[in-house]
């Protein structure tokens, strides 16, 4: 899917020659310091951040080509922030249901119906009604995941989404990725939970300087690294 | 953006002030004591200026009071005026504000050094320009309109308008944090709906408050339209002075056209206080 990627911010090189593949259905999570390219790598699948040199292919779509659709591109790609980056001036539900009813331009009472499912699945039905601002970190989290989902994209990105979280709500939305991982969905996931990630992924890769270090099994990777600088870094952070 | 702190640092400097709770007014506000105090030395001047007086004439309080209506009636004309190129600024300035927010470079640049001249020349000049450059008619279509004199004063005030209101607009659209364009961007809004749906009903509720503020300011500027001819408040103030000749109703006279100003600027002040408290760190 990302081949020899590379990305630069001036002289900085923040990924240099970075390949991955997920299949779908896979669920991958990325793992590695602060600054290592994790966070543009994904702005880099859904064409928020443009790659220098290199190919990204997205459910056979080019995202390193000028001609690039990248509004369909992003309707297949859902991507969550850390900030959450809800819409304050909108309940959850419109939220959730702005873009498949704006974007999509589909049948608000579908769309209606669909968005409701979806708070009812990440745990928000109470919630339905409220504003970002009266809802607690996770939850706004949990909305988030539901506004995407409901574009229908085909894979998701994750990007260090319980960082901004107490550990209690950062349970509740790991939950809401493992379940949608289980089910299936394609999901690249950036974070710093490693239990998480021997839990979920089917692959883990780990960066460092925009470069990926190795990658495999989570057991392997993550119980017995091949590489010392996976090794230093796990050692600090398990 | 840390409205749990505890540090008094990061709190808002009006946090800082003793006084009023969310949602309440602050008392200096909400007492018109400025308003009292001006109607006061109102007052006063006229006592002063009826015990000044020659006791042959009728007294200064009862010869205010027979300007009082045509005076008002000038700022009636300055209101008409003041609400004219405030609509007018406005419609250009939010076309200004937004073009400077354009992907487009050139249409970028060409907004910023319009609004740029325009919010940095002196208003009377701009008054100047608008009196003595535009014609006193247009012909469209065939039809002759005319271009009164008032009408060339609204366009004269609504240039340096159009530039403070691009700057609100901007400054407001800019002041919406990049994870909403980005999210938006996301979710394949195009930046058009992008700008509609997420960035600006955010943003206008963030421009109103130094939109009324600038519209308080435009209202008590409108008196310069005194000096390039227009029979406002202010020159019939003037002229009833002259009519009357009489030194000692100088200060209650223009005191009587201030009040009018302060009573009509005041409550717009104090809402867009409110108005300020209202919006204030909802992020």
């Amino acid at each position: 899917m990302v081949r020899n990627v590379e990305k630069r911010f001036g002289q900085t090189a923040v990924l240099s020659d970075v390949s991955l593949t997920v299949r779908a259905g896979e669920a991958v999570c990325i793992i590695g310091p602060s600054g290592s390219g994790k966070s543009t790598l994904l702005r880099c699948i859904n064409a928020l951040v443009p790659v220098d040199s290199g190919s990204i292919t997205v459910a056979g779509r080019e995202v390193n080509d000028p001609r690039l659709d990248k509004l369909a591109l992003r309707r297949d790609v859902g991507i969550v922030f850390q900030q959450y980056n809800l819409f304050p001036h909108r309940t959850a539900l419109q939220n959730v249901m702005m873009a498949p009813l704006h974007v999509l331009k589909q049948d608000r009472t579908e769309v209606e119906a669909r968005a409701r499912r979806l708070l009812a699945k990440v745990g928000l039905e109470p919630k339905t009604g409220s504003y970002p601002g009266e809802l607690s970190g996770g939850q706004q989290q949990r909305v988030a995941i539901a506004r995407s989902l409901a574009m229908n994209p085909k894979v998701m990105l994750f990007d260090e989404v319980t960082a901004a979280l107490d550990p209690e709500t950062k349970k509740e939305v790991l939950v809401t990725i493992q379940e949608l991982a289980a089910e299936g969905m394609t999901c690249i996931v950036v974070t710093h939970e490693m239990g998480f990630a021997r839990q979920v992924a089917d692959q883990v890769y780990f960066t460092d300087g925009g470069l990926i270090v190795e990658h495999g099994p989570p057991d392997a990777l993550l119980g017995a690294p091949r590489e010392p600088r996976t090794r230093a870094f796990l050692d600090k952070v398990l | 953006m840390r409205p749990g702190t505890d540090l008094p640092v990061l709190l808002p400097p009006r946090a800082l002030l003793p006084g009023p709770g969310p949602g309440g007014a602050d008392p200096l506000l909400l007492c018109p004591s400025l308003l009292v105090a001006t109607a006061a030395a109102l007052l006063a001047s006229a006592a002063v200026a009826q015990t000044a007086g020659d006791a042959a004439r009728p007294g200064a309080i009862a010869t205010l009071l027979k300007w009082a209506p045509l005076v008002f009636s000038g700022f009636l004309l300055n209101v008409l005026v003041s609400v004219l190129s405030m609509a007018l600024g406005t419609l250009a300035g939010a076309f200004l504000g937004l073009a400077q927010v354009s992907l487009l470079r050139p249409l970028r640049r060409v907004a910023w050094a319009i609004t740029q001249f325009f919010r940095n020349a002196p208003w009377l000049v701009l008054l100047f320009y608008a009196m003595f450059l535009l014609p006193f008619e247009v012909h469209l279509f065939g039809l002759t309109v005319a271009f009164p004199a008032w009408a060339k004063a609204v366009v004269g005030l609504a240039l340096p308008v159009a530039a403070n209101v691009a700057e609100i607009v901007r400054g407001g659209v800019q002041s919406i944090p990049a994870g909403q364009w980005e999210s938006a961007e996301s979710l394949a809004f195009s930046r058009r709906q992008t700008l509609t749906m997420v960035v600006l009903p955010q943003a206008v509720k963030r421009m109103i408050p130094p939109w009324m503020n600038l519209y308080a300011i435009l209202t008590m500027a409108t008196t310069l339209i005194s000096i390039v001819g227009l029979q406002d408040g202010l020159t019939i103030a003037r002229a009833a002075l002259v009519a009357e000749s009489r030194p000692e109703l100088l200060v209650p006279m223009y005191l009587m056209l201030l009040l009018m100003f302060f009573a009509y600027c005041y409550p717009i002040a104090r809402w867009t206080l409110a108005l300020e408290r209202r919006f204030a760190v909802r992020v």
